[in-house]
Order: C-alpha cells, then sequence, then structure tokens
C-alpha cells in the first residue's frame, strides 16, 4: 500500500527519493508510532516532504490516498448543525459576500438548498458543480471558487477530530510562493558577484603578508582585509498579469532566486510595457502607484537593471501615445523604455516566451530594437548570456 | 539507539506534529531541519530536547562567514608560524594547533548529545553540501593528522533555518523536516500559560485578542511573533494593567498599551496610526 503512495507522491510532483521512502518504513519497522493515520500523516510529512510550501501537495495527495483508511477510524460526520455552517460562513465571508448571498435569496434559502442536497447526497465527492464536496464550484463544500459558498470541513479546531488533518490544508497559501529548480538561477546570478571590501578586517591579506613579513626581517607581521561582499545593486522590472500568467512559475522563481542573492534589490511591476507609473504590490496596482520618474531619480546608474516580460503585446502599446490598455498614458511606451535605458546603461530584458516564436511577433522585435538586442530568453542559458552583458 | 521520546517540556509546549518528528529524528539518528516565522521557538527546540531528553547541548551559531570546516575542526597555522618563529616547543606536534569545532565535540561525547546549527540559511549557499558526509555518516577525517574521526553515538542534530537561502536537495534529503506553523489560539493559551501560570484570565483573553488583531493588519513589515507577545505580557503584568484598558472594543481606534514590545518598526507603528485616524475618520 505504500508503495502505491510513494508513486502516487512523484506522480502528484513530490520529488520523493528511494532513501526518503526506506527512512520511513524504518521508522515504521521501529513503532516510532502508534497504530493513528494522524501521527502517520505527521511522520510520513517530516519524512518525505522538505519545503512547507509543498505541504499543501502533499495533503492533497495524501488525502486522495487514504480516502478510505479514515473511515476505518471513525464516522466523517455527515450531520452537521446549522448553527455550527451559519457560524462557519460568518466568520469566512466578508461583508461584500454576505451582500452576494442576500442578493441570491439570502441566508435561509441557502440552507434550504443545502439541506435538500445533502439527503440527495449519499458520498462522498470531489469537483463537479452541483454536488456537495471539495474543490468545486457547486455552492456548498469546501475550497471552490462560488463567493457564495458554504464551507463545510474547514473548521480548525483540534478537539474536532473528525476534520481530519490534512483536509485543512493549512499550508495552500505556501504553494506556488517558491518553486524547486531556483538554485540553477542562483548559481547564474551568482556571476553578477561584484565584490567589494567593507566592514571589519577580519580575513588574512596573504600577499601584504609576505611582504610585510619580508621587510620586517622575517619576523612575522600579519595584515588583515575586510572581507569581501557582493555590492552589486540590482533594479528588477517585472511584468505581471496578462499573457504573462502562463510565466508565473519561472517568474517568481528568478525572483526569489534574485532577492535571496542580491542585498540591493529593488522591484518593481509593470503591465506589458513601462508607462509614467509603476507598483510594488500588485493587490494595490490601482491605488498606490510609483512614478516612473521617482525611480530614475532615487536609483544611480550603476544600478544594474533587468526587465522580465514577455513583450507581447499591440505594437501600439510601445509606439503610440495613449496606446496602453490599462489606462491613457501622454507618453509612447518607447520614450519611458528611451528613458530608462538611458539612466542605466546596464540593461537587459528577460523574455520567457520560447525563442523561436519571437521572429513572429512585432511587439518583440520592437522592444529588442529598442534594447538594442539586449532580450535573452529566460532560460538558465539565457540567463547567463544576459548576466554576462551585464557584468 | 534507545526508547527515548520527546514530548515538550515544563517550559515548551510542543504540539503532535513537532514531536512526531522529532521523536523520528531521535529514533535514527539523524538531523531535523526546523522552519518557521522568526520567533517560534526554533533555537529554543534544541535546548528543550536536551533538556527534556537530559543530553548535554552543543550549539553551533552560523554566521555569513562560517565556513563548514569551521564546524569540525580549524588548523591554526597563524598560531604555529608565530610559535615556530619564537621556537616553542610545541611546533613539532601538529595536533597542538587543531582546534576542535561543535561537531567534533559532539562526535567525542559520552552520551548521545544534542547539537543545534543555528541558523543554516546564514552561511555560504555552498555551506550544507560541505556537511553532506559528516551528517549522513557522522565521522570525518582530519587530513593534518590522518585520523578519522567517528561518532561515538550519533548526535541528535537540530538545524534551524529562516528560509533566506534554499538548502541543496542532497542535503534535504538527509533531514527530517518540519515547518513550525504560528500557534492557534488554544495552543498559544498554552504556551502562555507555560510562562505566566498566574496571569489573570481576563487579562490574557483581552491581551490575545489584541495580539491576533494586530496580526491581521495588512501591510505590517514585522508581524508581531510569540516571543514578542510573551515580552508584551510581562511589560503588561510589570505595569499592572487592567483588563479593561485593553477592551477597547476595536482594536483599530487605539494603539494597544506598551505597542512597543509588538510592533519593532517605526513604519508599523506609523503604518498602525494611520489605520486608526482613517478609521476614526470613517466614523464619524
Amino acid at each position: 500500500m505504500l508503495l502505491g503512495f510513494f508513486y502516487q507522491l512523484r506522480a502528484g510532483g513530490l520529488k520523493v527519493s528511494i532513501t526518503e521512502y526506506l527512512t520511513l518504513l524504518e521508522l515504521l519497522q521501529r513503532r516510532v508510532i502508534r497504530f493513528d493515520v494522524e501521527q502517520f500523516y505527521y511522520l510520513s510529512r517530516a519524512c518525505l516532504v522538505k519545503d512547507e510550501s509543498l505541504y499543501d501537495r502533499f495533503d492533497r495527495v495524501f488525502s486522495a490516498h487514504f480516502k478510505g483508511v479514515e473511515d476505518l477510524f471513525g464516522p466523517d460526520g455527515a450531520d452537521i448543525p446549522e448553527d455550527w455552517l451559519r457560524k462557519q460562513v460568518e466568520l469566512g465571508l466578508s461583508e461584500e459576500e454576505k451582500a452576494q448571498i442576500e442578493a441570491l435569496g439570502g441566508w435561509e434559502k441557502l440552507m434550504e438548498t443545502l439541506r435538500q442536497r445533502l439527503e440527495e447526497q449519499k458520498e462522498r465527492h470531489q469537483g463537479g458543480s452541483k454536488w456537495i464536496g471539495t474543490g468545486g464550484t457547486s455552492p456548498f463544500g469546501a475550497y471552490g471558487y462560488n463567493p457564495e459558498g458554504v464551507r463545510i470541513g474547514q473548521e480548525g479546531s483540534r478537539q474536532r477530530r473528525a476534520v481530519k488533518v490534512w483536509d485543512k490544508r493549512e499550508f495552500r497559501n505556501l504553494d506556488d510562493s517558491l518553486e524547486l529548480g531556483t538554485r540553477n538561477m542562483k548559481v547564474a546570478l551568482r556571476r553578477l558577484r561584484r565584490f567589494a571590501r567593507q566592514g571589519a578586517a577580519e580575513e588574512l591579506d596573504l600577499p601584504d603578508t609576505i611582504d610585510c613579513t619580508a621587510k620586517n626581517a622575517g619576523m612575522l607581521d600579519i595584515k588583515m582585509v575586510p572581507e569581501r561582499h557582493n555590492a552589486t545593486k540590482v533594479l528588477l522590472f517585472l511584468d505581471i498579469g496578462g499573457s504573462m500568467d502562463d510565466h508565473v512559475r519561472v517568474c517568481e522563481e528568478l525572483f526569489s532566486a534574485a532577492s535571496s542573492e542580491f542585498k540591493h534589490l529593488e522591484y518593481f511591476y509593470f503591465h506589458n510595457c513601462v508607462y509614467e507609473g509603476l507598483w510594488k504590490d500588485n493587490k494595490r496596482r490601482h491605488g498606490v502607484r510609483i512614478p516612473t520618474m521617482d525611480v530614475l531619480h532615487k536609483y544611480p546608474a550603476d544600478y544594474k537593471l533587468i526587465l522580465v516580460g514577455d513583450a507581447t503585446m499591440s505594437p501600439y502599446e510601445i509606439g503610440h501615445p495613449g496606446g496602453s490598455v490599462e489606462h491613457w498614458n501622454e507618453e509612447a511606451g518607447a520614450t519611458w523604455m528611451k528613458r530608462l535605458l538611458d539612466t542605466y546603461p546596464k540593461a537587459i530584458w528577460l523574455n520567457p516566451e520560447p525563442e523561436q516564436r519571437w521572429p513572429f511577433t512585432p511587439s518583440i522585435q520592437m522592444l529588442s530594437q529598442l534594447m538594442q538586442q539586449r532580450m535573452y530568453p529566460l532560460t538558465v542559458a539565457g540567463l547567463e548570456q544576459g548576466i554576462r552583458e551585464l557584468s | 539507539m534507545s526508547d527515548l521520546r520527546f514530548s515538550g517540556t515544563d517550559r515548551y509546549v510542543a504540539t503532535e506534529d513537532l514531536t512526531t518528528a522529532v521523536n523520528a529524528a531521535v529514533t535514527l539518528g539523524r538531523p531535523i531541519l526546523i522552519k518557521g516565522e522568526p520567533g517560534t521557538g526554533k533555537t529554543q527546540l534544541a535546548e528543550e530536547i536536551a533538556r527534556g531528553l537530559d543530553r548535554p547541548l552543543l550549539q553551533w551559531h552560523v554566521k555569513s562567514t562560517t565556513k563548514a570546516q569551521q564546524g569540525l575542526y580549524e588548523y591554526d597555522a597563524v598560531a604555529r608560524l608565530r610559535d615556530s618563529q619564537l621556537g616553542d616547543e610545541r611546533v613539532h606536534d601538529i595536533a597542538n594547533y587543531i582546534v576542535k569545532g561543535p561537531m567534533w565535540e559532539a562526535f567525542e561525547q559520552d552520551t548521545q548529545p544534542v547539537l543545534l546549527i543555528d541558523e543554516i540559511d546564514k552561511a555560504d549557499i555552498e555551506f550544507p553540501n560541505d556537511l553532506l558526509r559528516e551528517l549522513d555518516k557522522m565521522e570525518f577525517y582530519v587530513y593534518e593528522t590522518h585520523q578519522t574521526v567517528v561518532a561515538k553515538h550519533r548526535p541528535i542534530i537540530v538545524i534551524t533555518s529562516n528560509n533566506e537561502k534554499e538548502l541543496p536537495d542532497a542535503f534535504l534529503r538527509r533531514c527530517f523536516f518540519h515547518y513550525i506553523r504560528f500557534p492557534d489560539k488554544e495552543t498559544m493559551l498554552d504556551i502562555v500559560d507555560v510562562h505566566y501560570p498566574g496571569l489573570k484570565k481576563e487579562l490574557l483573553s483581552e491581551a490575545l485578542n489584541a495580539f491576533y488583531e494586530l496580526r491581521e493588519i495588512p501591510g505590517l513589515k514585522k508581524k508581531p511573533s510569540t516571543s514578542e507577545l510573551l515580552d508584551w505580557l510581562k511589560l503588561l503584568l510589570a505595569e499592572d494593567i487592567p483588563a479593561a484598558a485593553l477592551a477597547t472594543g476595536d482594536r483599530r481606534k487605539s494603539l494597544p498599551p506598551m505597542h512597543g514590545a509588538l510592533l519593532k518598526n517605526e513604519q508599523d507603528v506609523h503604518l498602525f496610526e494611520r489605520l486608526i485616524f482613517l478609521n476614526q475618520r470613517n466614523n464619524r
């Protein structure tokens, strides 16, 4: 049975190795845990998952695989007291969502429908758009996307054993915030390290020590220097939304690699092409905008500029004033690009679109020309070329 | 190895998932990697395991300049060079200049020790790779004296990380992993109870409410964590602030007393004050 679980984990995108699997078996053989699913869940998680951003994936596979087992440990409560549900909904919904419920005939009607469905439905269900279960778009069940949905089984109390820990999926937020494979990118970014000596002198300066010892007629004269630190400064501009949605993963990888590699990293978001405003928090992109001019003035020319975007848009968005899809821009995107490049001579554009497709997209050609051909594919190889250009 | 079991101590509340992971690591003598928000008691865990199991504790605090070799041993060539200049007798035996690191010391203990490798992510990206064999086989080779140091008892190694750098897969595969998530209200009550058993009940529940409301505020640079809560409670106790002062109904209308213990950052305090201001204006 565990072998199936192992392969299911691997199919679910968790890179579980044979040694980790054998370790788990050894632990079971040595009776580290009592015969208890919950403890087995904790044990296998500690043993097989090594990154909290993958906890959620693990929870899903675990839940799918051990669906039958949990029934052995007690019934999955099908009769849910109404007042509990009510409390749950009130806690989980925002004011707007509550208003939406009202619009749909109100709370009473919703509960009425739920009661009917509960009677019609006899077994556990997942997905779909009508039955009560998880992951669907029906208004009833958990983790769905229907704004007026009723959450069942997400109450997070330790005492309530009927709700399985792995079904709570507390780590959902963490998934996708970090992905595997950023190490390759970091290694590529390391080329950009420019070392400068700052701070306390705590490293032996061998050439100087030898020199001074020789001058000192052979008596040792130790010279120390401060350790070298990475002094590279980077401005990272990321295209976000629209056609970039397909490339979110690789951009996140790049971002997490870059943010841990450089001490002086400033990032800003833009949409399609750079115009007069940038933003730092995508949730508040329409509220809090930072004038691009301020950015140009604030960060001196020794910053290296890395633009990340697919550069796939209508040519008007680059060439003409007022071409932006989101707002009225007084000046054309090309003007702003020129300003950026004038301020930061060391600049590259990283493009997640496959390189073969570039010749067929006019806007990529335009931007590549604006960048003076300093556009590189967002792959490890492309990143290396780009970094060589920057350093 | 033995049937040792760790189940928290009188001053450390360990949840079931944490104890399961720790016991797995203790049983097999493999390292356990602990991650979590700052202030959730990662470093303290090692101290408490040592206390709970009655084992000696060795600590190795990693900094950005730490090299893996320093945990094993260091050859103090400069001291030897100096001694040779002064004609010291000690200079003829190289072993005099081998300085043992915390891992070597842990390997030499007569009882199974607990070794804390604190904040491993602070070191260079290659640091964990340089410790693979040492953590796996619990042995290493000293080139200068041609000896192999083998652990008498596989130490219980607790490694903490703040996720500043990614750790290599090969390293992770040799460890157990646990992510200490922020405690829920009930666990938090247990934790506070362990630290301040005499705390007035109502004061505590009001303070906890204020604390969780504060954590909910979006945009805070550093969310207050468990250790900050404990500090704050200590202050509230010392000043003997009544529970009523905390229960202002809506936390968004006023700063909690002694907020300096919870908000560690000027911008955060400003943000908070601005929110209060906005809120008052909206309510008018």
